[in-house]
C-alpha cells in the first residue's frame, strides 16, 4: 500500500503556512500510525512549510505513505542556503524581524527538522532553490 | 486539575471550546516563541502565550496541545478561534501577565513536563 499526497505552500500569506501538516497530520492519525510517529512527521513537515512560506516565496510538498516509513520532499524556487552546515546550527536564522514577532525566525527550524526525523536530505543551489527530503520510519 | 481549573485560578473566559472543559491537563509551557515549543515541548497540554496569530493554533495542534491561554486580556480573531474550534482545543484568556499567570499555575500543580 501506497498513498501519495500533493500539497501547495503558498508564498503570500503567512498565516496559511502549516495547512498542508494539519492535513497531513490527520490522514496519518486516521491510518492509525503511532503518536509518536504522527508527531515527529507533522513538525518537520510544519517546520519545513513555514521555512518555504518565510524564506522562499512558498513551494510544494510531495508526502509519500508506507506501512513502515513517511516520506516529505519539500520542493521550493527561493533563494536557496548558501552554507546548509551553518542553517543547521541552532540559533542561525536570516528571518526578517516581522517573522519573529509571528513567533518564528529563532533558527530553529532545519535543527528542529532534524531532531524529529530518521532521515533528512537537503539539496540547495543558491538562486535556484531547496529541496528537503524528510522520512519518519513507523516503527 | 481539568481545563475548567485553569479558567477558574487565572480568572480567565472561555474564548471558544466550551465543550472541552472537562479535560483533564497535566503540564503546561508558557512561550510568544513558536520555534521553542515545537523544540522542547513534550506532552503538554496547555500552552500559555501573548502571540495572537493562527501559527500558535497551528503549533498547538501539532503538539497534541489542548488549550491555549492569551495572557494579558489578549482576544484571538475570528480566524484563529474558527481553525482552534475545527481542531477541538480550547481557547481563553486572562488577565494576568505571562509570569503571573505561569505562577498561579504552577503553584496549583500544574508542571512543565520533561
Amino acid at each position: 500500500m501506497t498513498m501519495k499526497f500533493h500539497f501547495e505552500v503558498p508564498g503570500d500569506d503567512f498565516t496559511r503556512a502549516g495547512e498542508a501538516s494539519g492535513e497531513l497530520k490527520l490522514k496519518l492519525k486516521r491510518l492509525g500510525f503511532s503518536a509518536d510517529v504522527v508527531r515527529r512527521m507533522t513538525i518537520a513537515m510544519y517546520e519545513g512549510e513555514i521555512n518555504m512560506a518565510i524564506h522562499a516565496g512558498g513551494g510544494v510538498a510531495d508526502v509519500e505513505i508506507l506501512p513502515d516509513r513517511i516520506t516529505a520532499v519539500l520542493t521550493d524556487n527561493g533563494p536557496g542556503i548558501p552554507d546548509i552546515e551553518q542553517a543547521m546550527k541552532e540559533g542561525w536564522s536570516t528571518a526578517p524581524d516581522n517573522i519573529r514577532s509571528l513567533g518564528f525566525g529563532a533558527g530553529m527550524g532545519l535543527p528542529n527538522i532534524k531532531k524529529y526525523t530518521d532521515m533528512l536530505d537537503i539539496k540547495s543551489v543558491v538562486g535556484k532553490g531547496t529541496t528537503l527530503t524528510m522520512t519518519v520510519l513507523a516503527k | 486539575m481539568t481545563i475548567a481549573d485553569v479558567r477558574d485560578f487565572l480568572e480567565a473566559e472561555v474564548i471558544s471550546g466550551e465543550g472541552h472543559l472537562d479535560t483533564e491537563v497535566h503540564n503546561a509551557c508558557g512561550s510568544d516563541m513558536m520555534s521553542d515549543v515545537l523544540a522542547f515541548v513534550k506532552d503538554q497540554s496547555v500552552l500559555l502565550t501573548g502571540l495572537i496569530n493562527p501559527q500558535v493554533v497551528r503549533t498547538a495542534d501539532m503538539m497534541d496541545m489542548v488549550c491555549i491561554v492569551f495572557v494579558r486580556g489578549k482576544k484571538p480573531g475570528d480566524e484563529i478561534i474558527a481553525l482552534a474550534n475545527e481542531r477541538g482545543i480550547v481557547l481563553m484568556n486572562t488577565p494576568y501577565r505571562m509570569f503571573t499567570a505561569c505562577g498561579l499555575l504552577y503553584e496549583a500543580g500544574l508542571r512543565g513536563g520533561n
